[in-house]
């Protein structure tokens, strides 16, 4: 019986380095039982100001009303749901490398997944908080869960996108949690297996729920993993689907449109993939992981990052074309007034988003950029940039102006507590990884193993060897003794 | 069900050394209890004659409870108790539910079927196993094999020595569903050991 699966010499090796099964334990768990560096401390205690002053922003925002914002009535909607989007996006990069790659049998999801899976987690924790203090009565946040109450019972609006959202982001979180932790109970069984104190063989041996590794166990683990996967899948695309419905239902032109659905999903998945390069060449490189998280993998996520921003390109002129097709001058306005006038109030956004998010990743066509570290850095921070001023110019662009002349609002710039919130989420995000890079297993151990013999460097020049005389065996056999 | 056992235990460093041990032991006659590894190592369910998990049909079942929670109480809540007019659109606005119904659908599925997985393969934080090597999560390829009354210990280890085994030796452990295996002390790492 032949155990080893074949895998073509042109596929790049997932693992470099000469590895076997101890070393990826070793290489992979090592960070997690060692004292953390200088650098993390000074990056997590910023991380934990940033989310203190967050929570100083919403001390405000609840104590004194949704008034400290600098929202008005035309723009009710400004940095906060601008703010949301933006981190739902973040996080659909990771359901997109767990799931939908599982389901296309990626391997080199493997060395990213997890900690793409927890950059999900984290972003979504993070985008919750927008609509959450924005009710501005929080202590009634409640009320959007049907449950049986004394005012009727009245229930909910099942038909409003909002509670669509409600229902989204919840799933959303919990489908993604429950993933991401089934996966991590193997890792965490080898990191209490290899505990040499008692204090952290009690808390990983609590953390892997008792995990032995026994084959029937794997069996229906695979099989969860799988359906997980395929669960997952339509659930994220309906996720930002959803998002994107809170503007498409309404009539406010320029989010009156079809296109929405696809286009915010494509966003989603680009802003995200950018989010994983800049949180992994960190990783990478701190952790000492290059081995593990390869120029190939970054090369892989780049090329993602050109398809996605080019998909995101021609949303943005299929819009402008639709808007000059329809001939609607509502929607003319809004597309080439309040966007497209590079002097109208909000111009400069509309030209400093197609910049970042249509121009720039264009670069990456060039493979020699695409596989450099630093450029690949610089471009994940610009694409951020970009996707996060895209929702800007979507929501402000669209309402600072509305149909009635006098009403259209002077010029929107976030208070202090605005941008104080959005930092914390930036805190509660870093805060969240941090831990994580530090007591978590940041690549999945046992799926690494699980590929190694196939895509490791050093097993794969043993199988170029076995390769040629094969080749040259097969040629004596078939080719020579045929004549 | 559960009861102390006496094992034998042998551990394999290769999962092509272990194929061929597993299919001795079991032509031999002896009764695997488990194999331990630290990954899943394909087609070993098959090679252990263990038969297909069906956890995803209950992951399906799930679903459609999911769906049908979700419908019917909308449907409920829009069309008998609380009729709600909303621009003059139907009572039962059945494209409008169908978000919901979907998001419920697959939370359902995912919250149940990680429930019945972690039931099933008895997983919780404070469970206490029996853990019979501690390099199954890391390098070893664990079998495991129950001993019997007619079982010859010395036999079956060189038995699996023979067959590849790098480390083999007995250990007594309790063996049954849930409450039956809180039996030790689980020991820590060490180098000198190698377990």
């Amino acid at each position: 019986m032949s155990l080893l699966k074949y895998e073509s010499q042109l596929r790049e090796p997932l693992v470099d380095g000469n590895k076997n099964y101890h070393q990826v334990t070793e290489d992979i768990i090592a960070p997690i039982e060692m004292k953390p560096s200088k650098l993390w401390y000074v990056g997590f205690y910023i991380s934990v100001a940033l989310l203190l002053f967050g929570v100083y922003s919403i001390y405000r925002e609840v104590t004194y009303g949704i008034g400290q914002w600098n929202l008005n009535k035309t723009i009710g909607w400004g940095w906060d749901i601008t703010n949301f989007v933006w981190w739902v996006g973040i996080g659909h990069a990771g359901t997109l490398i767990s799931a939908i790659l599982l389901l296309f049998r990626q391997g080199w999801r493997t060395g990213v997944n997890r900690a793409a899976e927890a950059m999900t987690i984290f972003a979504v924790m993070c985008a919750g908080q927008f609509p959450i203090w924005h009710m501005g009565r929080v202590w009634m946040a409640f009320f959007v869960l049907p449950y049986p109450n004394t005012r009727g019972p009245l229930w909910l609006n099942f038909n409003s996108p909002l509670l669509w959202d409600v229902f989204a982001i919840s799933t959303y979180f919990t489908v993604s949690l429950l993933f991401w932790y089934s996966g991590l109970l193997p890792d965490f069984a080898t990191v209490r297996d290899r505990a040499k104190t008692k204090f952290r063989k009690m808390m990983y041996g609590v953390a892997a729920f008792g995990w032995t590794g026994s084959t029937k166990h794997w069996q229906r683990f695979e099989s969860l993993s799988l359906v997980l996967a395929g669960l997952s899948t339509p659930l994220v695309l309906s996720v930002h689907t959803i998002v994107s419905f809170d503007f498409a239902t309404s009539i406010v032109p320029g989010w009156h449109t079809t296109i929405f659905p696809p286009y915010f999903v494509a966003g989603a998945i680009f802003s995200g993939f950018a989010m994983v390069q800049t949180l992994l060449i960190i990783v990478r490189k701190v952790l000492n992981l290059q081995e593990y998280i390869t120029i190939s993998h970054i090369e892989k996520m780049n090329k993602v990052i050109v398809l996605t921003g080019s998909i995101v390109g021609i949303a943005y002129l299929t819009e402008l074309f639709i808007a000059w097709y329809g001939q609607n001058p509502y929607e003319l306005a809004a597309f080439f007034e309040n966007r497209g006038n590079i002097f109208s109030p909000y111009g400069w956004s509309y030209y400093l988003m197609m910049f970042c998010n249509v121009v720039s990743p264009q670069l990456f066509w060039s493979k020699k950029l695409r596989r450099n570290v630093t450029v690949t850095f610089f471009m994940s921070i610009i694409v951020n940039i970009g996707m996060w001023y895209e929702r800007f110019v979507i929501i402000v662009t669209s309402v600072y102006r509305d149909f009635l002349p006098s009403s259209w609002s002077t010029y929107y710039s976030p208070s202090i507590y605005e941008i104080g919130f959005y930092l914390g989420t930036f805190g509660l995000f870093f805060t969240c990884f941090f831990l994580f890079a530090k007591y978590f297993p940041v690549i999945a151990v046992a799926e690494i193993k699980s590929v190694l013999k196939t895509s490791g460097a050093n097993y794969k020049m043993k199988m170029s060897d076995i390769e040629k005389t094969d080749a040259e065996k097969f040629y004596i056999d078939e080719v020579e003794h045929a004549h | 069900m559960s009861g102390i056992k006496k094992f034998v235990v042998g551990s394999f460093d290769d999962e092509a050394v272990l194929f061929p041990a597993v299919k001795n032991v079991r032509k031999a006659g002896y009764k695997i209890h488990d194999v331990y590894t630290p990954f899943p190592v394909h087609g070993l369910d098959h090679a252990l004659g263990l038969r297909e998990t069906s956890i995803h049909t209950a992951g399906f079942i799930y679903a459609i409870t999911g769906t049908t929670t979700a419908l019917s109480f909308m449907s409920w809540v829009f069309t008998k108790d609380w009729p709600l007019n909303i621009g003059g659109k139907p009572h039962f606005a059945l494209p409008a539910w169908i978000p919901i119904t979907f998001e419920l659908t697959v939370l359902f599925a995912a919250v149940g079927m990680v429930l019945t997985f972690c039931y099933l393969c008895q997983l919780s934080p404070f469970v206490k196993k029996h853990h019979f090597s501690s390099r199954a999560t890391d390098d070893h390829f664990v079998m495991v094999i129950e001993c019997t009354d007619k079982t010859n210990e010395e036999e079956l280890q060189s038995f699996l020595k023979n067959n590849g085994a790098l480390d083999v030796n007995t250990q007594i452990a309790e063996s049954g569903w849930w409450l039956g295996r809180y039996d030790r002390e689980q020991k820590l790492y060490r180098e000198e050991l190698g377990y």
